[in-house]
């Protein structure tokens, strides 16, 4: 995850509380949304950012993951999103997401 | 009448040991922890100028195999030798360090770049035998500097070391004692750009049938930014490259716009030819060394080579209609507006789709999309998936909202209109322009009759603004129409009867 990115991530849960906090990403790979979840919840595995060795443990959703899409006026999602769904690979982002957030997840 | 596109050229430079020095990547992590296991194995992951030359995409970069060649190809890439693997190419060429190091020097014209002087000696010999470089220019090579004035220079006076092998081979100057923008870091970013830009206008001039002199106006559209304190960015790249290739009737200016440069400079081009101003533009750019690495710390944990170890350049001649080269459409615009929105839907369709309708166009019109040509090779073991492809399967998707396929066919569509990655991971090198070569030459033998150019820029990474920004132009086959040669004798006549009638008309009247 981009560094500066960490550190506004790591701001908003200093300025609001963890438990207040969700994170959507938008990766376009299983992989890529992973490494970004597990930042957010683990601490950056990469150790170069502001989250490193950081364990925020934040609620973090891919915006194709259901969770995100039924929260999400229909219409909208169709203008926005439908176009990436059709593209992604979105089980294997759900896989990814739910794998990270059942072993780092404070906020269930 | 349009412009057409008469000639594009594309250059390497393996930069091995820039990788170590002078790569972001790596002078962070030596800024954070100068004993981290990385910068060891980074050392030790480079590859030889000899499997910088063999590496398949390379060797499409340069035109010596083509996109095609890669299809159906399985990755790994690095693994595999390509079956031609020549330093020159019909595009241009893959140059080893040690002579690029020498083309920073002769393209330094304010004696900042200090070598030492048994690598000057040996580089001159060497680039006495390059077919563009001019042996006069090789003069700034007799005057060599030793090892101990080396030395003072990055002791006493924060010189940038510039390395070979892993040796200290010579220094770049700070331009100014406070100056950070003239600083000696900045100063071997802007030589770098500036030397691989020259090297791409040099091998662009030789390959087409235009002179140097007929070049009017110079367009440089890299990442870099040259200019002091009091005006960082003031340019100008393209001029200082115009001046050491040659191109004694041009001036010229830089364009930025992220990795989307190239494209919004190629539209400024086609534009500046199409209303008459001048007759020749280029549009070129250099690489740039903070890029060199990037994905270094994915590429070692996996055990594999540090694949971007190459600066890249390319060059672009935008010339007058001559009714035979492809022709730059600059009525299909795509523009991704204030608008528009930033997500991918909104992006993807502001810059296809959208240009296409104003033209009655559907998106499987379009015989090839090159977008950002990304070596998947590079982006794929570093977690950022295959580019092009991605980009091919939303251009897809939207042909399929559009009811312009089925959805069943978006794979066939991705085949068919697509093409796999082959471009360094230079950020503004990959973006659309890498097939501008191969689109003409397959244009011109008649496989397609139309391509369209896509160029995205993530400008948020300059904190200005949250936006994305990205352009798009179709480039598509001669229509055979040749612009009117002056006025016929005739004409002139029936033009002079018509005035001395009107005049004997005003006499009578009177």
């Amino acid at each position: 995850m981009d560094l500066e990115n960490q550190k506004r991530v790591k701001e908003f849960t200093e300025e609001f509380g963890g438990e207040n906090v969700v994170v959507v990403l938008g990766a376009a790979e299983g992989e890529a949304a992973g490494l970004a979840a597990e930042t957010v919840t683990a601490g950056d595995p990469t150790f170069a950012g502001p989250l490193a060795g950081v364990q925020l443990g934040l609620r973090v959703y891919h915006a194709c993951e259901p969770e995100i899409k039924d929260e999400v006026d229909t219409g909208v999602y169709d203008e926005q999103i439908s176009m990436m769904e059709m593209v992604l690979d979105v089980d294997d982002i759900i896989k990814e997401m739910t794998s990270i957030r059942e072993q780092y997840c404070n906020y269930k | 009448m349009y412009s057409v596109v008469k000639g594009a050229s594309y250059f390497i430079a393996h930069a091995p040991d820039m990788v170590v020095h002078n790569g972001t990547t790596q002078t962070t992590q030596r800024k954070i922890d100068p004993s981290a296991e990385y910068l060891t194995q980074v050392e030790q992951s480079l590859r030889s100028y000899e499997d910088c030359v063999g590496y398949l995409p390379n060797q499409v970069y340069i035109g010596n195999l083509t996109p095609a060649d890669l299809e159906g190809l399985e990755l790994p890439w690095y693994d595999k030798k390509a079956p031609v693997a020549q330093r020159q190419g019909k595009y241009g060429e893959i140059m080893p360090e040690d002579e690029f190091i020498g083309m920073m020097k002769i393209c330094d014209v304010f004696d900042l770049v200090k070598l030492e002087s048994g690598f000057s000696r040996a580089v001159k010999e060497k680039l006495l035998l390059h077919p563009l470089i001019e042996a006069s220019g090789l003069d700034v090579f007799d005057k060599p500097s030793s090892e101990e004035e080396v030395g003072a220079f990055i002791e006493n006076e924060h010189a940038e070391p510039i390395y070979y092998l892993g040796k200290v081979v010579g220094c770049i100057k700070a331009a100014h004692d406070i100056d950070e923008s003239l600083s000696a870091h900045v100063i071997f970013e802007n030589l770098v750009s500036k030397a691989s830009c020259v090297l791409s206008i040099l091998h662009l001039t030789n390959q087409v049938e235009v002179e140097k002199s007929e070049i009017a106006y110079v367009i440089e559209c890299s990442e870099e930014a040259c200019g002091d304190m009091n005006q960082r960015g003031g340019g100008n790249f393209a001029k200082a490259a115009a001046e050491i290739a040659g191109l004694v009737n041009a001036t010229g200016c830089d364009v930025r716009g992220f990795c989307a440069g190239p494209t919004h400079a190629l539209l400024q081009a086609a534009s500046l030819v199409k209303a008459g101003v001048f007759r020749h533009v280029v549009v070129a750019a250099g690489g740039s060394t903070a890029k060199l690495g990037m994905n270094g710390k994915d590429h070692v944990k996996k055990g594999i080579p540090i694949l971007e170890d190459c600066v890249a350049g390319f060059a672009v001649l935008v010339s007058e209609n001559d009714g035979v080269n492809p022709e730059l459409n600059t009525d299909i615009l795509g523009r991704h507006m204030v608008g528009t929105g930033s997500s991918p839907q909104n992006v993807i369709s502001s810059l296809t789709a959208a240009a296409l309708e104003t033209a009655g166009l559907k998106l499987t019109d379009i015989d090839k999309y090159s977008v950002e040509m990304q070596n998947p090779d590079i982006t794929k073991p570093a977690g950022a998936g295959n580019v092009p492809e991605a980009n091919y399967k939303m251009i897809g998707a939207l042909a399929a909202m559009k009811g312009h396929i089925q959805k069943a066919e978006l794979a066939d569509f991705v085949k068919k209109h697509g093409m796999v990655g082959w471009a360094p991971t230079q950020g503004h090198i990959p973006s659309g322009v890498p097939y501008l070569g191969f689109g003409r030459q397959d244009i011109l033998d008649g496989r397609i009759e139309r391509a369209m150019f896509v160029g995205k820029g993530s400008l948020f990474l300059g904190r200005m603004t949250n936006l994305f920004d990205g352009v798009s132009f179709v480039m598509q086959k001669n229509s055979g129409e040749r612009p009117a040669q002056g006025v016929s004798e005739d004409a002139v006549k029936r033009l002079i009867a018509e005035a001395l009638k009107d005049f004997a008309g005003h006499l009578m009247q009177e």
